[in-house]
């Protein structure tokens, strides 16, 4: 992560494959830890706990869609449709059953990766723009399916109240509470993709972005990896869904439109497909560069307009700097910010001895 | 030099900041702040452009006399685009900042927000929006929708159908055209006890999202069903649409009556203009027109400060509905203030003001409502008006009708939980 290599001379494949390059990075990561699990929730104000609450959502669910979109090479427009599914199996089992939350979680992952997989079953005939086809058919057929079918959504207003979840004895109401939840399966999901994509699983998923054909030759059977692929992206995308259910306290429909998987396939795009760290800083991006537009504008914008005129400025500025900026860091780097991030680590690598 | 020059800005900036904080320290009273959620730039942003300036001009005209009881107001608004996590991101910004009651916008975002509003104690506005069992004010104690819900809006155009034939509906067809998203259904059940209690047919005609294509539906309202009245619920651009395929397939537009969220000018602009939809009923739960004390008040504040009236003010539908709002806000902090003497306000008090209002109508322009600690909705009051001669017109004064079924389905939600 954040460390300086030189000198690294691998010599074995268990070296190459390890997650730990260095010992600095061991520290690196502890370091990070730290900062994450211990500094930021005891001395930031909870609205800023808040934010970084929906920005371990967004990764969450950015990194399912990188599993498929990024590593596996099938898009897909249906990633906030599937996220509804594991919301309303979660929301359902809570109020019908009364089941704890790691039960809802767990069904509402599997529910969607299982709804999921059968969405993906185009995905074995058709590719690229045609699949994108596809998968927005599903989106919009789980939404009109949810909209509609009053034994999933409990009623017309399509939402259903839960009850906050519980570890324990501690009732998790409080954005501080709330914040460590969800960081403890941020870890999860990070972890996770990091070694799923250094098993036999991801390879193939790799080798079937690259090239399906020659994947089926060597012996990878299309068939499977790619619904595996779906299926692990959905599971992410229903464990996003009903984490989201818990941190609102009410699943609601219109929560999980088509804007949203757009929003996450922007996340994915801007980040850096087919990289772990690329989802994350997409979903940093996405969530934090309208809030920090908003603060400058706010600090800055009383020097030159009215206040009247700031609030119709605001937003619609705040739109244009966020487009335009996408399309500046597109074009700097159109391989997303991990790789920016990644040239700039290269370049301090070898610094101040740049020749 | 460069730190001479570093050293230079640093005093200047600290200069700047004591003489920015200066005339906040003299102000003898605390500000009050009110969370205001906007979408200008959303989905639904022909409502936000206009009837956001309301809100804030009539927070600026009781700016202007000296705020709520020398208390001046600060009226936050932060645009969410009409999307759920700034919604969330707003609020937790508006409780920083400590607001004390805040005007959520839009229905997806006072549901997600509905939760956080009961934990923190905060009242949470959802006028003309979000759910009609929300008007229960044990059931939800911090959420108010103010202004009649969907459930007393069907009421209440069931009431003047029957009024259009003379108080019998028996044998009559009702078609009721509506938007497929569950805001667009909710008030179906209401209008299906009411069509077994006034014995007349009900057919429901769904509209997809996003609302543009619906000549079949209207095509069949019209010449397969024949319907004797027809009830529309839609959003967004649908009620152009709907004004203008009425026309296509000539049928009248005085059998027609729509809630409130297709009835303002932007609506009958966007279907030809006022020309085009003569006769088109229109429900309101605020004053249409510009003649209204509060509104001569508000020009004048502009002209005293040498400025022209803003160009919202002529919208008049979601301007004087931004009006409402933030007239209903400010009362209800008026009420909190005015029950607590040292006048520092929570929540809490401002939940109790709110629970307080009754017979404050702003000369006309807000309904003569009763909010209780019970009845968050205050009544269900609305007025019908008419496109007739190229702008609006008062056919009804406020009313509500058949409370008692509003009510047993508001108990009827409450007891499912």
């Amino acid at each position: 992560m954040i460390h300086r290599e030189c000198g690294v001379l691998k010599t074995t494949y268990e070296a190459d494959m390890a997650l730990y390059p260095l010992p600095i990075a061991r520290w690196a990561v502890a370091a990070v830890a730290v900062l994450f699990f211990v500094v930021i929730p005891l001395t930031l104000h909870d609205y800023y706990l808040s934010v970084a609450n929906l920005v371990w959502i967004a990764v969450i669910g950015a990194l399912g869609l990188n599993i498929l979109v990024g590593y596996t090479g099938q898009v897909s427009i249906g990633h906030g449709a599937f996220m509804s599914v594991g919301a309303y199996t979660a929301a359902n089992l809570a109020n019908r059953l009364g089941s704890p939350w790691p039960v809802n979680l767990l069904a509402g992952g599997l529910m969607a990766a299982l709804i999921g997989a059968i969405v993906g079953i185009p995905s074995l005939r058709i590719k690229g723009l045609y699949l994108a086809i596809a998968t927005l058919a599903g989106q919009l057929i789980i939404e009109w399916t949810i909209n509609h079918v009053t034994f999933i959504s409990g009623g017309v207003q399509a939402s259903i109240e839960v009850a906050r979840p519980r570890v324990g004895p501690v009732v998790l109401d409080s954005q501080r509470a709330m914040y460590y939840f969800l960081l403890c399966f941020v870890v999860l999901a990070i972890v996770g993709t990091l070694n799923l994509m250094r098993s036999r699983i991801g390879r193939a998923f790799i080798a079937v972005r690259d090239q399906d054909i020659a994947a089926e030759i060597i012996g990878i059977n299309i068939f499977r990896y790619k619904l595996l692929a779906f299926a692990i992206s959905s599971f992410y995308a229903g464990v996003t869904g009903v984490l989201y259910t818990y941190f609102l306290g009410i699943a609601n429909y219109e929560q999980f439109q088509i804007g949203v998987s757009i929003d996450y396939l922007a996340m994915i795009i801007i980040g850096g497909l087919g990289s772990v760290l690329g989802s994350i800083f997409g979903a940093i991006f996405v969530t934090l560069l309208p809030i920090v537009i908003r603060y400058a504008m706010e600090a800055f914008g009383a020097m030159f307009f009215s206040p009247a005129t700031m609030l119709n400025l605001i937003p619609n500025l705040r739109l244009m700097l966020f487009g335009a900026l996408i399309i500046f860091f597109l074009i700097v780097e159109p391989e997303g910010l991990n790789r920016l991030w990644r040239n700039i680590r290269s370049y301090f690598r070898v610094w101040p001895f740049a020749y | 030099m460069r730190r001479h020059l570093a050293i230079l800005t640093t005093v200047l900036v600290l200069a700047g900041a004591l003489v920015a904080t200066a005339p906040a320290l003299a102000q003898s009273k605390s500000e009050i702040v009110i969370g205001v959620q906007c979408d200008r730039t959303g989905a639904t942003q022909i409502v936000g452009t206009v009837l956001c300036p309301g809100f804030h001009d009539y927070v600026a005209l009781v700016n202007s006399k000296g705020g709520v009881d020398g208390h001046p107001l600060k009226a936050m608004e932060i645009d969410h685009e009409y999307k759920v996590p700034p919604a969330v991101e707003s609020y937790e910004r508006f409780k920083k900042e400590g607001a004390v009651t805040m005007a959520v916008y839009g229905t997806p975002q006072i549901y997600a927000l509905a939760a956080k509003l009961t934990e923190d104690r905060i009242p949470g506005t959802s006028p003309g929006f979000g759910s009609a069992a929300a008007a229960d004010g044990q059931r939800y104690p911090y959420i108010f929708p103010i202004a009649a819900t969907y459930w007393s809006q069907g009421a209440a155009a069931v009431e003047f159908v029957k009024k259009q034939f003379n108080g019998n509906l028996k044998g009559k067809k009702i078609a009721y055209l509506f938007y497929d998203n569950p805001a667009g259904r909710e008030p179906i059940e209401v209008l299906e006890d009411l069509a077994t209690q006034e014995g007349f047919q009900l057919k429901t005609f769904a509209v997809p999202p996003p609302g543009v294509e619906m000549g079949a539906q209207v095509l069949d309202i019209a010449q397969r069903f024949h319907a004797d009245f027809v009830i529309a619920h839609l959003f967004g651009g649908a009620p152009s649409v709907s004004i203008k395929e009425f026309k296509r397939v000539g049928y009248p537009l005085r059998k027609v009556v729509s809630f409130v969220w297709g009835a303002a000018e932007a609506n009958i602009d966007g279907a030809g203009g006022f020309g085009v939809a003569e006769g088109y009923y229109c429900m309101q739960f605020a004053g249409v027109g510009t003649d209204y004390p509060v509104l001569n008040e508000i020009r004048e504040m502009y002209k005293k400060q040498g400025k022209p009236a803003p160009k919202e003010m002529a919208s008049t539908v979601f301007y004087n509905r931004g009006v409402l709002i933030g007239a209903l806000h400010v009362e209800a902090i008026r009420n909190a203030v005015k029950a607590k003497p040292d006048s520092k306000i929570t929540g809490d008090d401002v939940k109790k003001g709110f629970e307080k209002i009754s017979n404050f109508t702003l000369g006309g322009l807000v309904p003569p409502l009763k909010i209780t600690s019970t009845d968050h909705e205050g009544g269900g009051l609305v007025q019908i008006w008419q496109v007739k001669g190229g702008k609006f017109e008062k056919v009804t004064d406020w009313y509500a009708a058949y409370q008692n079924v509003v009510a047993k389905h508001i108990k009827e939600s409450g007891a499912k939980k």
